[in-house]
């Protein structure tokens, strides 16, 4: 038995029985890294001592009998944005490569808690800016499926770690489709919330108004177990809530069920093998009984360049910390503001600069009303448009992303061909809706994901509808 | 259209100006490859002026909050958050953070 291959539940289930210890299932995982990862570098750094101490902590447990709970011993990765108290958070940047972070996330503070095992920090985008990894200062991530490809991006790391069976579950996130773009072309599950669902406290910020940490697995069922925990309110994020009670509980059948396909998002430019293996996923849905019909989103053609703006606007903001005074990088020079654009030129990689001059210039004097206000307000139109798709359909379903897994390099001195993989997830971050990624079919080798979207807060929903989909095609 | 976009376009001073404002240092070979790539994006971006939002208010809150507060209540650190906190400033003295001078 692969004990680093099997479900949380699998897993749960055959600590309680003492088939294996935690240690044992730490222990395996950290075999198949040690293995595996030379070739793919999921993994920035592993934080092995701990979770050992971890382990024994939960098998300590078992032997005396007190009660555990699912996630209790199981290993886990959290992708290098998210801080944990003591152990470093780089964010793949260079500003923060010797970052030691002095407390936990909110989302690890409750895993913690519930006794999960923190096996290594996954590689990303720096800052979350990218969707291939490349942008990585550490290096680039490989798609296990293919050691030529990228494993998409920003959350690419802890993609190919599931991918490549080097942990039980992992958190992403995700501010324009980091974790569902990623998840798409490993070929694992990827939930990206309801903007506020989950705390952001300790979650390096990159584009305030839409970042979401968001929990990825090789099967849905996981990530639903991993968002019932990580899940609700807290002090310390003034964007979290709770949703209205009527919303978590799902009642409803497929066969009750409409799926809308927005036409926009199934035009030219989208590669037809991928949409061949999407529309054979939706055919499922209509066999299980549901009714599929045609949507429109009309302004879907606005919101990449509306996405465009307001993300590095918020990114230029955000980063104006990163000044070689208060923690990081801090380059010697002779007066203060040489301090600044030493430490700036040379803690930052390409993409990140492009964006921060971006952001800073549509943000700057006599161009704020053009770009910034005017993409707020195309924001409404694309929200808009949303609730009155959803007034005739419950769910609507589309591609991740038009393309599989892309060379190494293939995009790399392209920044706008790079920007058209968000094509079809920006949107859902630019209107706070949850949208999912499932494995749905392969072209030759390469993985191809389904996403599902729900409106604001039906997350639950549309966690049930996947598990519905994996239920009957495994 | 043409004079449009040529005005959209990002200019060597402006490059400048923008670096300055984002407190960049940036080499020659930079600035003409951030003029390049940046020129690219903002005409990708341009389409934005197309949609009609004439009547249509920006978005605020995208979930409808407002106005969350908290009581404005401080919480003093514990000597061990001090310290970790400290640890990660480049340059300290008496437990203060150093700077430059400003002036």
């Amino acid at each position: 038995m692969n004990l680093n291959k099997l479900t949380i539940k699998k897993a749960h289930q055959g600590l309680l029985k003492k088939k294996f210890s935690a240690v044992e299932l730490t222990e395996a995982v950290l075999n198949q890294i040690k293995r595996r990862d030379k070739d793919i570098h999921a993994y920035l750094f592993l934080t092995e001592e701990l979770s050992l101490s971890q382990a024994k902590r939960i098998d300590k447990k078992i032997a005396n009998k007190e009660k555990i709970g699912l996630l209790a011993g199981i290993p886990m990765a959290v992708k290098d944005i998210i801080l944990i108290e003591g152990i470093r958070c780089t964010a793949g940047s260079k500003i923060l490569e010797n970052y030691i972070a002095p407390y936990d996330a909110t989302v690890i503070k409750k895993l913690k808690q519930a006794g999960a095992i923190i096996v290594g920090k996954t590689n990303l985008d720096e800052f979350g800016m990218g969707s291939s990894t490349e942008n990585s200062a550490f290096g680039p991530t490989k798609n296990p499926h293919d050691l030529e490809r990228v494993p998409g991006g920003s959350s690419g790391g802890s993609a190919a770690a599931l991918a490549s069976d080097q942990c039980i579950y992992a958190l992403g996130a995700d501010t324009g489709g980091s974790i569902r773009q990623p998840a798409s072309l490993c070929g694992i599950v990827g939930l990206k919330p309801t903007y506020g669902r989950i705390s952001r406290y300790g979650l390096i910020a990159f584009a305030s108004s839409l970042d979401q940490i968001g929990p990825m697995a090789r099967k849905v069922e996981d990530v639903q177990i991993v968002f019932e925990l990580i899940k609700g309110k807290d002090g310390m994020d003034s964007t979290s809530l709770n949703p209205p009670l009527e919303k978590t509980k799902v009642k409803f059948q497929i066969k009750d069920l409409k799926i809308g396909l927005p036409k926009e998002y199934f035009i030219k430019g989208i590669d037809p093998a991928v949409e061949k293996t999407i529309r054979r996923a939706i055919s499922q849905y209509e066999k299980m009984g549901a009714q599929v019909m045609e949507v429109s989103l009309p302004h879907t053609e606005y919101a990449l360049a509306a996405y465009y703006i307001i993300q590095p606007a918020e990114a230029s903001a955000n980063l104006a910390r990163y000044d070689g005074i208060k923690y990081g990088l801090s380059k010697k020079a002779s007066d203060l503001l040489g301090v600044y654009l030493q430490t700036r030129q040379h803690g930052f990689g390409d993409e990140v600069r492009r964006r921060i001059m971006l952001g800073t210039y549509t943000l700057s004097a006599g161009y704020y009303e053009a770009y910034y206000l005017k993409a707020q307000k195309v924001r409404t139109l694309i929200k808009e448009d949303f609730i009155k798709a959803f007034e005739k359909v419950d769910v609507l379903m589309t591609p991740v992303t038009p393309t599989l897994a892309f060379k190494l390099g293939e995009k790399i001195d392209d920044p706008v061909a790079m920007y058209l993989s968000d094509i079809y997830t920006a949107s859902l971050n630019l209107a706070g809706l949850p949208g999912i990624s499932i494995p749905c079919g392969q072209v030759g080798k390469l993985p191809v994901g389904l996403q599902i979207i729900g409106q604001q807060f039906d997350d639950e929903k549309i966690l049930k509808i996947a598990q519905e989909y994996e239920d009957r095609s495994v | 259209m043409e004079s449009a976009f040529e005005i959209m376009k990002f200019k060597k001073e402006q490059i400048e100006h923008v670096a300055k404002l984002a407190r960049f240092g940036l080499s020659d070979k930079e600035k003409r490859r951030f003029q390049k790539e940046l020129s690219a994006i903002l005409d990708f971006v341009e389409k934005l002026k197309q949609a009609k939002t004439e009547k249509v208010e920006p978005i605020a809150q995208i979930t409808g909050l407002e106005n969350v507060s908290r009581p404005d209540r401080g919480r003093a650190k514990t000597k061990q958050e001090r310290k970790k906190l400290l640890d990660l400033v480049p340059q300290t003295k008496d437990g203060y953070v150093k700077v430059k001078a400003v002036l």
